[in-house]
Order: C-alpha cells, then structure tokens, then sequence
C-alpha cells in the first residue's frame, strides 16, 4: 500500500505572537517552528499501517527551505521519501490554493491513501485535507481515530461531539484527516536520523506542478484579541486565596 | 434570486445561534434569508451534491453554517466545488461599506484574522457564542432536491465507548491542566491541589491524547461540558475548542506564564506565573486557610 502523508510546518505552540509589520500576518523573525501535531499523528498512523500492510510511505509538504528540517524528521521517523513543494510565500496560499498545489503533488504519485493532520496548530482552517480530497476526486472522511484495511476497503473511527463516534466505510484511493491521540508517537532513533540523510527529497516548485496561486479573501488585519472579560490580575499567591474565600467563597 | 442561506443541523445546538447570525447579517446587507435543514442521512458525499444543486439553482450570496464537526466534515468540500475557501470557525461578522468582514482566529485563539471575502459566493462556519440564539421573522425554509449519485461513505450506527465514570458536568469546583504540566511525573501537582480544594481534576484534549488522563476527564468541544462555580485552569492556553466547553463556569482562574494566553480573556482572576512555583505555594496556602 502506498501511503501519502501531507505534512504542515508550524511556530512552535509556545512562541509569542505579533503581528508582522504589514500587520497581515505574523512576525516571523526569532520563531521556533515545529511539525504540526495532528500531522505527526497522520505520519505515525501512515508508519504503522505500512508496518502492518507492507508498502511505502511518502511525506508531503510545502513551504520555504526552512520546512527541510521537518521532513528531514518524518523521514527519521520512518517515511521512506519525501516531497518538497518549495513555495517561500507559503503564508500567502489560502486553504484553497494550498489544497490544490498539494492534491497536484498527490496526483503525480496515486497512492492508495491519503493522510493529513485535522487542522493546523496556526491557521486551524481543518481544510487541507477535505478540499484535497474533492479536487483529486477521493471519498473522504474526517477527525479518525482508527484506521482499518480491509483489501481495496476502508473502514474507519469518526470523532464526533459529545462523546460520540462512529464507524465509516469507504472505498480506496481516500483521504483521511487524522485526530491527535490516534496512537503513540514515536521519537526518531539515531539509526534512524543517520539513515534520513540519504532519503530522497524531490523538490517541485508550484510552477512545475501548473498551480497558481489565487485568493478567496484578504486578510485585512491580525491583531491580538480583546479580552471579554475584565480579567482581576493577582500576582501573589495570597492575593489569589484572599480572592477564593472573600469573593469565589469557596474556601 | 439572490440572500443568504442557513444551513442548519438538526437537533444541534449551534443551529440556532448560526439562523440568529443569517437574520443579523440579511439585515444589514438587505438580502433575504433562507434556510434548509438536510434531511437526508449524512455523508460528505450526499450533503455535498444536493447543497450544491440547491446554492446553484437559487445563487446565494453567502453560506452560512454552524461550525460543528459534521461541517467540518463536508463543508470544506462544499465550497471546493465553488472554487472558494471555506471561512472556517468564525468569532465574528460584521458589515462596513455593504461589505461583509469576518473574524477568526489564528494560534488556537492568540490572534485573530479579520478577513475580507473576495468573490460570491462565500462560505462561513460560525464558532459558538459568535451569535445568541434567539426568536426572530420567518425565513424562507428551502427544500433540497434528491440525491442523484450514490454516496461513497457507508456510515454506520453512532455509539459511545464505555459508559462515563465520571460526570464533571455535576462537579461544584474544578482543577482542569493543560499542556503547561509539561509531563505526566508532575501532575502530582495538579492532584494535591484538587484535593486541597475538594475539587475534581480535569483536562485539556493534549493531555488525554497523552494518556496522562482518561479521556473522559477531557474538558471541550469533544469532552465534556461543564458549569462548575469555580473552574481553576493551569498551564492551560484556552483554544477555543477547549472554551466552548468550560464557558458556562461561574468564575474562572487561570494561571499562566504567557499574558497573551487566551485563557485570560475569559478568566475572572488570573495569575500570570509559572505553575510549578505557584501550584505548590497555592496548594499550602488553600490547606492552611481550610485549617
């Protein structure tokens, strides 16, 4: 089975936030970037269904040279190659024509499956991997905590609200936006860095692949929200349990 | 013809609030409002061809819907097949010049984006809390036509894993954690500090995910939804997804070393600090004022 994983770099989650000076975006300058967690959980799920079912696993991302260190982890990991979509401006791409360069990436290797995370720790559209799966013509389903194999057939766990879940057939090729806390991560072992070095890297450019980027909306303005609340800051521990007798009256 | 459509789920909560948002919205740009609740069994497939004969035939300006998971799940294919980005998991709309502009947020809440909709017709998911709910003038109620093409989703009956043990809705006080614990040898703390304050110990989606905690302590839109008096949160952000959950709390404290948390915009009293030296000194501090 040949498993295509698209995987997202992201500013790491503890970074602090401000606006870039267009103040359309963020201030990228001094930021740690990580691998978007629920796509680490898509690539581990995509590892373990190639050491159940045997095949190949193929990591997939876009974005600046910085987005190498990322694949260079998931080929670590385990992904036996990888795809680079250089696009510097990668924050300029909406969730539509993001899509579209990664499901054209995706056409020239027809895999079987397809996985991403559910959404981005940055944007947190929860798109990528839907808009993908109507563009490359794939049933799709979403937010699965269980993957199970059956010849040509799918079927999978749903997340639903409330505690709910549900179980969802489908034929292969699809596409599968994966739940954090799917299984356990595994860390990189040093044979495993060692061997990533050698991996095949194929870098395309959103011009090879015929896509252009094009916009549904403008980003007019980010800026840190207004607080609802008028928040009382304490800064001692006193303060805090002076306020939970007096005023929560819990104590 | 022309409006707004309002594409509700039945029996959910954020329909109502999502209808509430449509009349806002018609009124101020002067379109009609219409709504539709498919009544077909739900897959991506199914609920995105018939709604797309239906935005087709009468040519809506804007879609709205509400952001639950079963949208999550098809509205994004939707609006692909319009050649549009779905506007997902909206805070806010509002209407300057004749044209629409949306909030969401980026960073699981740190920031927010307000964003203009470039081209017809536009897609939006709305967030909770965005709207409330409330009575207003009928809408125009639209039928869908009938499914043509056979869905490739063969979904089956819905279920819950083992019953709950523990129901948090009924808990008075709440210790809830988050990813600031950093790992599962700490929550020591977290614990003594709940039994100081008689309280029950939840969590944010991270920490479950973990296996530090039983999912059914997990706090949010796929957890559980609570009311308690006192919801005390640590080293926990606040996504949204987490909000949703706890925002009925009578009085929140949060404590957090990041300022910028979004936890803070909806706490009653906040403590900008590091957990491991105010949890211990909080916990003693709690005993001795208990005696």
């Amino acid at each position: 089975m040949k498993i295509l994983v698209a995987i997202k770099q992201v500013a790491a989650r503890d970074s602090l936030f401000t606006a870039s000076a267009d103040g359309k975006w963020i201030d990228e300058s001094n930021l740690e970037y990580e691998i978007n967690e629920p796509d680490a959980y898509a690539l581990e799920e995509a590892l373990q269904l190639r050491e159940a079912q045997g095949g190949e696993v193929v990591a997939l991302c876009a974005g600046p040279e910085r987005v190498s260190a990322t694949i260079r982890e998931a080929l670590a990991k385990g992904a036996d190659r990888a795809i680079h979509i250089r696009a510097d401006d990668i924050a300029d791409w909406d969730t539509l024509a993001t899509a579209k360069l990664l499901a054209a990436a995706v056409k020239t290797e027809a895999p079987d499956l397809v996985l991403t995370g559910l959404q981005s720790d940055d944007v947190g559209a929860g798109q990528a991997g839907v808009a993908m799966a109507e563009l490359l013509g794939m049933p799709h389903a979403t937010i699965i905590m269980q993957v199970l194999v059956n010849g040509a057939e799918l079927r999978v766990k749903r997340e639903l609200e409330d505690g709910w879940f549900q179980h969802v057939g489908m034929p292969m090729p699809a596409v599968l936006t994966i739940q954090s806390g799917i299984k356990k991560l595994r860390y990189a072992t040093l044979m495993g860095i060692k061997k990533a070095k050698t991996k095949e890297v194929k870098l395309l450019t959103p011009g090879e692949l015929g896509v252009e980027r094009a916009a549904s909306f403008e980003v007019v303005g980010v800026s840190l929200p207004q607080r609802s609340k008028q928040t009382q800051m304490v800064a001692t521990v006193a303060e805090l349990v002076e306020k939970l007798k007096n005023e929560v009256h819990v104590l | 013809m022309s409006g707004i459509l309002a594409v509700l789920e039945a029996g959910h909560k954020l329909s109502g609030e999502t209808l509430a948002a449509a009349r806002d919205l018609g009124a101020k740009l002067g379109l009609a409002v219409h709504s539709v609740e498919p009544g077909l069994a739900y897959t991506a497939d199914a609920f995105t061809d018939v709604l797309t004969e239906l935005i087709r035939a009468k040519q809506f300006q804007v879609v709205l819907f509400p952001h639950t998971y079963q949208v999550r799940d098809f509205a994004p294919k939707l609006a692909t097949r319009f050649d549009r980005a779905l506007i997902s998991d909206v805070i806010r709309m509002r209407v300057e010049s004749g044209r629409l502009l949306v909030t969401r947020q980026l960073f699981q809440g740190k920031l927010n984006a307000e964003i203009r909709p470039l081209d017809e017709p536009v897609f939006v998911s709305l967030q909770a809390g965005a709207y409330r709910a409330e009575a207003g003038e009928a809408v125009v109620v639209e039928e869908l036509p009938a499914l043509v093409a056979a869905p490739r989703q063969k979904p089956e009956e819905k279920f819950r894993e083992a019953q709950r043990a523990v129901d948090l809705s009924v808990a008075p006080i709440i210790v809830s954690v988050g990813r600031g614990i950093k790992e599962k040898e700490n929550l020591h703390l977290i614990e003594e500090l709940a039994a100081a304050l008689g309280a029950e110990i939840a969590a944010s989606r991270p920490i479950c995910d973990n296996g530090w905690l039983p999912m059914e302590r997990q706090v949010g839109s796929s957890g559980q939804t609570v009311a308690p008096k006192l919801y005390l949160a640590v080293g926990l952000s606040g996504a949204i997804q987490h909000l949703v959950g706890m925002k009925g709390a009578k009085t929140v404290v949060a404590i957090n070393k990041d300022p910028n948390a979004p936890i803070f915009e909806v706490a009653d009293y906040g403590m900008c600090a590091d957990l491991f030296e105010v949890v211990p000194a909080l916990t003693a501090a709690i005993k001795a004022a208990k005696g």
